[in-house]
């Protein structure tokens, strides 16, 4: 088991730099990339700049010299990451850093609870379809999830926000807080940080809605599979002979079996949705790491584009290593037949 | 009656059980056996399931739009027609949206039905049903780039990862960890920006880029808990090689989740693509494509009126709709190559009924037992 942590461990590292790796290949070696555009827009914007000044401020602003040596320009940029620059925002003219570590709590908060939600309503749903197969709650069900699984979360989000934002007018329709509501989290003063956590929730419900409601579906179909898969084991027979309750038979046979592949989803799946947020964001006005993202393209911000993507990929390399590293621990198949390999 | 005849007098059978038991046989009976096992029960299995028969007849309906839409509805153009017009204008019965005229077919005149503007038009006076259609050809060309080439690299890396082992699965899994660790929607926002596709297949291309690696991930995760059944350690033990073990034994285990992985990885193309298109971030300028249209919708008042409706939910029923056809298809492919539920659904004649009989009382008792 140790050398196996400290195996994945070098791999996670090993990604890291991969991946660090492959975004100064956007950066610098891409048709088109963001150091040359970014300089060429330097010198439209301030045709009266001296070569070196220009170059100057693309190293402020991305971590790459282009007067230096090609790979003195990598060492400087993987170095620059490391220490947590991410270069100057163009757009939003403050680090980067700072614009993304202002995002990224919104953007946690509002898809923690969503894909919570999601994978409970889920998992609750489909080992209940998986238990009924063939009844008609389970072909409805099925229907069911598979129209709202077959829905894009934006699709969904525009819709809730025309009926119930614009129309009804119940939930509003922009913002991660209300202007007069003080951000607090204190333990000390219970009823502000309740307002707070309140008002945060109620903003994001909609965002929320969304992704539930179209997520939940294909969880659902995804541990009904897995529960009928298990249920046709022989194992499930085994244990049925041997006269044990139904209810230890469901919770510590059919449902750890079928949810055990389904973990490693779960948190990938904060990656994903955090990754595909950028659209949902947008279309809901959420200023969190997605939509700065997409604000960052659409200004051809390169620094912060390129630092957005740089955490958002950080931040999977960590989830998957969580998940990698604990799903051996919880699933004792997978240990075994790599070893006896 | 030939357990002791070595599996090597039949040189053209890669298999090991199977080779023994169609010795017998003559050939048009084997014919008729391969066919009924690889024809008539999957069809069988598939008409049997409502939800196969949706999918195949929403998927018929989709390429019949793709292949022939075009070439019979006009396309669409600027100020081809009045503006915001509703769908079914003037009515559904009685309206102006149709009209009777005929048409000249083998020199004999047949009455035909003129459609004028369907489902209504934009602002820009375009009509709403020929965006639609003419958006479909760009987005079959794309998501079957996409499917074929996620089904390809995700099967092939994740099955021989699983199955080999050691190195070489260490090797696999470092790269299918690290593709996969790649965010999604980033990745291909940046892309998208520095290389500004236009080739429907290169889009497919790039928005499945690591799809792959999702269905080489599951198929590996699965290869591995097949690998320790009992069937493939006998074969093992029997000597197959490994390719005929991995055909045999493993293949048909992970079909399912190929299908679904498939479709998921067209589903995200398709979702993907749309959503590109409607945050504006892709060269829209000359292409239909319904994300285009739900940007132009969005954009353009469609949500704070009435008026644009249709506008707006057209094209989002086309999404939704075709994701929909794709999930049910798979889903009913799932029933074709599961043998647990094939072989409850249908049953073949002859050597698979060897199969059928142990299987079905016990998926049965599984199934009413489940209920109480």
């Amino acid at each position: 088991m140790n050398g196996y942590f400290v195996k994945r461990t070098l791999q996670a590292v090993f990604t890291t730099f991969v991946v660090v790796s492959l975004s100064f290949g956007l950066v610098r070696l891409m048709p088109g990339n963001p150091a040359d555009q970014l300089r060429g827009q330097l010198i439209r914007n301030n045709p009266s700049l001296s070569q070196q000044e220009i170059n100057r401020r693309v190293a402020n602003y991305i971590n790459v010299d282009l007067s230096a040596p090609l790979h003195e320009q990598y060492i400087d940029y993987v170095l620059g990451i490391l220490q947590g620059d991410l270069g100057q925002s163009i757009s939003q003219n403050a680090p980067v850093t700072e614009v993304l570590g202002e995002a990224l709590p919104w953007t946690v908060f509002a898809f923690s609870i969503a894909i919570l939600l999601m994978f409970v309503v889920g998992i609750s749903l489909g080992s209940i379809m998986a238990y009924w197969e063939g009844s008609r709650f389970d072909v409805g069900s099925t229907g069911l999830g598979i129209v709202l699984n077959s829905t894009p979360n934006y699709v969904t989000g525009l819709l809730f926000l025309y009926v119930f934002g614009f129309i009804l007018g119940w939930f509003p329709t922009s913002g991660h807080i209300s202007s007069e509501v003080v951000p607090i989290v204190n333990p000390l003063k219970p009823v502000a940080t309740f307002q707070f956590v309140a008002d945060a929730v109620y903003h994001a419900s909609l965002l929320i809605g969304a992704v539930v409601i179209t997520g939940f579906g294909g969880v659902a179909l995804a541990m009904r599979g897995n529960s009928i898969q298990v249920l046709g084991e022989d194992y499930l027979r085994v244990a049925r002979l041997r006269g044990l309750s139904d209810t230890r038979i469901a919770l510590r046979y059919v449902a750890r079996n079928a949810i055990l592949p389904m973990y490693t989803g779960l948190l990938l799946a904060f990656g994903g949705v955090i990754g595909g947020s950028a659209i949902l964001e947008q279309v809901f006005t959420y200023p969190g790491l997605g939509y700065y993202i997409v604000a960052a393209v659409e200004a051809r911000d390169y620094p912060l584009m390129m630092g957005g993507f740089i955490l958002i990929t950080l931040a999977v390399v960590v989830g998957a290593f969580i998940a990698d590293l604990t799903y051996g621990l919880v699933d004792p198949r997978v240990s075994t037949g790599g070893d006896s390999a | 009656m030939s357990r002791e005849s070595p599996t090597r007098s039949f040189p053209g059978e890669r298999g090991g059980f199977d080779t023994v038991a169609d010795s017998s046989l003559t050939r048009s009976e084997r014919v008729r056996r391969l066919l009924d096992l690889w024809l008539a029960a999957p069809l069988r299995v598939v008409w049997n399931d409502a939800r196969a028969r949706i999918g195949a007849t929403l998927l018929f309906g989709f390429l019949l739009m793709g292949f022939v839409g075009p070439q019979v509805i006009a396309e669409p153009s600027i100020g081809q027609a009045p503006q915001l017009l509703g769908p079914f204008h003037g009515g559904i019965i009685g309206g102006s949206w149709y009209t009777l005229t005929s048409v000249d077919l083998f020199g004999v005149s047949v009455p035909w039905l003129g459609l004028e503007w369907l489902l209504g038009t934009d602002s820009t006076g375009r009509g709403i049903l020929e965006q639609v259609v003419h958006a479909t050809p760009r987005m079959f060309t794309m998501i079957a780039t996409a499917g074929l080439f996620v089904t390809a690299l995700g099967t092939s890396v994740g099955a021989l990862a699983g199955y080999s082992g050691g190195r070489v699965d260490q090797v696999l899994s470092t790269v299918i960890d690290i593709v996969m660790t790649l965010p999604g929607l980033p990745l291909l926002l940046i892309l998208v920006a520095l290389l500004e596709p236009k080739s429907p297949v290169v889009l497919g291309l790039v928005l499945s880029l690591q799809a792959w690696a999702g269905m080489a991930r599951a198929i590996r995760s699965q290869v591995l808990t097949i690998r320790s059944t009992s069937y493939v350690e006998a074969a093992q033990a029997m000597g197959l090689s490994t390719p005929t073990i991995v055909a045999k034994e493993v293949v048909p285990n992970i079909m399912p989740f190929v299908m679904i992985n498939m479709v998921n990885a067209m589903r995200g193309v398709i979702f993907a693509s749309v959503g590109l298109y409607f945050l504006g971030l892709l060269p829209f300028s000359e292409v239909v494509n319904w994300g285009v249209m739900l940007q132009l919708a969005y954009s353009n008042g469609g949500m704070l009126t009435l008026d644009a409706a249709h506008w707006l939910l057209v094209p989002m029923l086309a999404i939704v709709l075709l994701s929909m056809a794709l999930i049910l298809f798979a889903q009913g492919m799932d029933r074709v190559f599961n043998p647990r539920v094939r072989a409850r659904h249908a049953n073949t004649t002859g050597g698979s009924d060897d199969d059928t009989e142990p299987t079905e009382p016990k998926t049965r008792a599984v199934s009413t037992e489940g209920n109480l």
